[in-house]
């Protein structure tokens, strides 16, 4: 399908994907902001991510047939040490597909969504918002300049606070949520700054690439050191590393449920992306100090994510904050992923970020549907849905039997994919620790599953609502996607694996 | 507000928004040879609009510059700062090269000349069309304040 892409392509797209992909979006945004009609704007906004679509399969195209695995892009035709270059391979290619996957889907079940949820004056400004947005979380995804990477964040969370705040119309605790969110995130990005610059004083340049290749001859130096505490606490405190993830439950149980539904699937993980990137890329396994910070650092607040968070997740009430710490708990596991610090490990840490992303794009697209047609979020108000919107719910169970791990589901794949790489390692112990984990699932899945499928509805008058059919779609694709890509593992464990390699600098294997 | 009030403060606010302009402009233009450019000079922009409304009332300044041509000038800076980029790409530069504008050879600067100045002013209206938007939107949720309390 993709050589079909590429075939297909025409010139200028081929030449200038990199840059069309976030620039469209960013184009159009303002453009948004001045319309008046809300549905204009929904359509160009499905036109704005299909398109950034369209190019992120392109690039995909690209890195695979390219003999180094990398396509750049000089802005501006300035050359690297002056100008801003955006570099893609097998890493970030894989994160674009997956940003611009779940844009789409997001965007087309939107509409109705944002109809019941926001005022109707504000709809051509919440789409604005919501392309600043997807545009900043490509071009975080894209960018191979440190700096650049600090503004593209910058423009991604503060539209994000924005879609978070705008929650308000629903439940007046978003607003609250927004200003935690606010506050933590801006001292994430001041931390990764201020890494950034120690990063900048010891090597003189901020281009990715080169700062990676002047790293191993100033080993011991002080600055680098500090440099990268600050850079894996910023990034982690934005990719919601336990304990630093306080401002997610909030933020996502008082969003829009449209927003929500896509932050879940793409903020953190391309958070997650840089941390790896700068984990394996920038700085490399190899450094005594990096070692030290994946065995008595990032491993125990993985595993600590997985228990506490899933223990949280148990004793919510309310399904999206479930969801929320859920989300927490499965950072975790990648987090666990990467702390092995081999190729595998990254590997199925990659994998379970793009099958987590499909998981929680499902579930909270679901949740979406419940919202929109009964208006309740707590487990008591799933009570009885089975019997009255079978086909959300059907989507609904199907993603959470894969977020639990059920065998012929993509969530049974990556925590396989995960056992094996700690297996390699010899780190059995933590397994011990991702079954028992999956088994605290069982329980805050099974809780919400009994409640739909097994009490008898607490309200009577709930007949037969099924979400509408744009909602429907789209959470259909996800729910097949997860059976299907559970029994064939081909696509995404590939994907996983060329970026892991893509992350140590290695060929592609 | 009866007109014999804070006279030296309205005189002098009359004034002083001219020149406040007009040194706006003066950074903005200033911008391709020197320090200034679009960021500063947008600020300097809206600071003549925020002493108007300081002195005169948030309405009266809502009547001369409305919140939604505010909201739009910002949308319209960042459009034109894109929009010169996407111009070089269909001239068969990259994104933003200057030198692909008006397709010269490489010892010409017409297209420099260009490029920069419509991305400043790009940046001009984006910074004092957002400046404008967010003072309104804090200024506007307070009351008035009344002529005794001054």
């Amino acid at each position: 399908m993709i050589e079909a892409i590429l075939d297909m392509a025409p010139r200028w797209a081929l030449l200038h994907a990199p840059a069309l992909l976030i620039m469209v979006p960013l184009f159009l945004a303002p453009l948004l902001a001045i319309l008046p009609s809300g549905r204009l704007s929904w359509l160009i906004s499905i036109f704005a991510t299909v398109f950034a679509l369209f190019c992120a399969m392109i690039l995909v195209g690209q890195v695979q047939a390219s003999p180094v695995g990398v396509v750049g892009y000089d802005v501006g035709n300035w050359p690297v040490p002056i100008g801003i270059t955006l570099r893609v391979d097998a890493l970030n290619s894989m994160i674009l597909l997956l940003v611009a996957a779940i844009g789409v889907l997001a965007t087309i079940f939107s509409w109705p969504t944002v109809k019941a949820e926001i005022p109707e004056r504000k709809h051509p400004l919440f789409y604005s918002a919501f392309l600043v947005c997807f545009a900043g979380l490509s071009g975080v995804a894209i960018t191979g300049d440190a700096f650049n990477l600090f503004v593209f964040l910058e423009i991604s969370s503060i539209s994000t606070y924005v879609l978070v705040a705008l929650g308000a119309g629903r439940d007046r605790r978003a607003l609250p949520a927004a200003f935690n969110y606010l506050i933590m995130g801006t001292l994430g990005a001041s931390f990764y700054i201020i890494g950034v610059g120690f990063l900048y004083s010891a090597t003189g340049t901020l281009n990715i690439a080169q700062i990676a290749e002047m790293l191993p001859e100033l080993a011991g130096n002080r600055s680098v050191e500090a440099g990268f505490a600050f850079i894996i606490v910023g990034l982690g405190l934005k990719a919601a590393v336990w304990p630093l993830h306080q401002w997610l439950p909030n933020a996502y149980a008082y969003s829009p449920s449209f927003v929500t539904m896509f932050l879940s699937a793409t903020a953190t993980k391309v958070a997650l992306y840089a941390l790896i990137r700068y984990l394996f890329t920038v700085f490399r396994p190899e450094f005594a100090f990096e070692q030290a910070t994946f065995t008595y650092l990032l491993m125990p607040l993985g595993l600590a994510a997985m228990i506490t968070c899933s223990f949280q997740a148990v004793f919510q009430t309310d399904v999206r904050r479930t969801l929320a710490y859920s989300s927490v708990a499965q950072v975790g596991y990648m987090i666990l992923g990467v702390s092995v610090g081999t190729v595998a490990g990254v590997s199925a840490g990659l994998f379970h970020l793009l099958n987590h992303a499909m998981i929680k794009g499902a579930l909270f697209m679901a949740v979406a549907g419940v919202v929109l047609t009964f208006q309740g979020t707590t487990i008591r108000d799933f009570a009885g849905l089975g019997r009255t919107a079978p086909w959300t719910m059907t989507g609904f169970a199907i993603a959470g039997l894969s977020l639990i791990g059920v065998p012929l589901t993509a969530g049974f794949q990556s925590k396989l994919q995960l056992g094996y790489a700690l297996f390699d390692q010899g780190m059995w112990w933590a397994v011990v620790f991702v079954v028992f984990s999956s088994f605290l699932a069982v329980i805050y899945m099974g809780r919400i599953l009994e409640a739909i499928f097994f009490r008898p509805p607490i309200n009577p008058r709930k007949s037969r609502k099924e979400a509408p059919i744009l909602l429907l779609v789209p959470l259909w694709i996800l729910a097949l996607a997860n059976i299907y890509f559970g029994i064939t593992t081909e696509l995404p464990l590939g994907l996983a694996r060329d970026a892991a390699a893509a992350a140590f600098g290695l060929e592609a294997f | 507000m009866k007109s014999d009030h804070h006279v030296i403060l309205r005189v002098i606010t009359k004034t002083l928004i001219p020149v406040i302009v007009l040194y706006g402009l003066y950074v903005q233009f200033h911008g391709d040879f020197g320090p200034g450019g679009g960021f500063q000079a947008g600020v300097i922009l809206a600071v003549g609009v925020i002493l108007y409304a300081l002195v005169f009332g948030v309405p009266s300044a809502m009547r001369a510059v409305p919140p939604a041509f505010t909201r739009s000038v910002a949308a319209i800076g960042v459009l034109l700062y894109a929009g010169v980029g996407f111009w070089a790409l269909l001239q068969g530069g990259q994104y933003l090269e200057y030198q692909a504008l008006f397709q010269e050879e490489p010892g010409g600067h017409h297209g420099q000349h260009v490029g920069i100045i419509l991305i400043e002013l790009g940046v001009l209206f984006g910074v004092s069309g957002a400046m404008l938007t967010i003072f309104y939107a804090f200024a506007g949720r307070v009351a008035e304040i009344r002529d005794e309390d001054w």
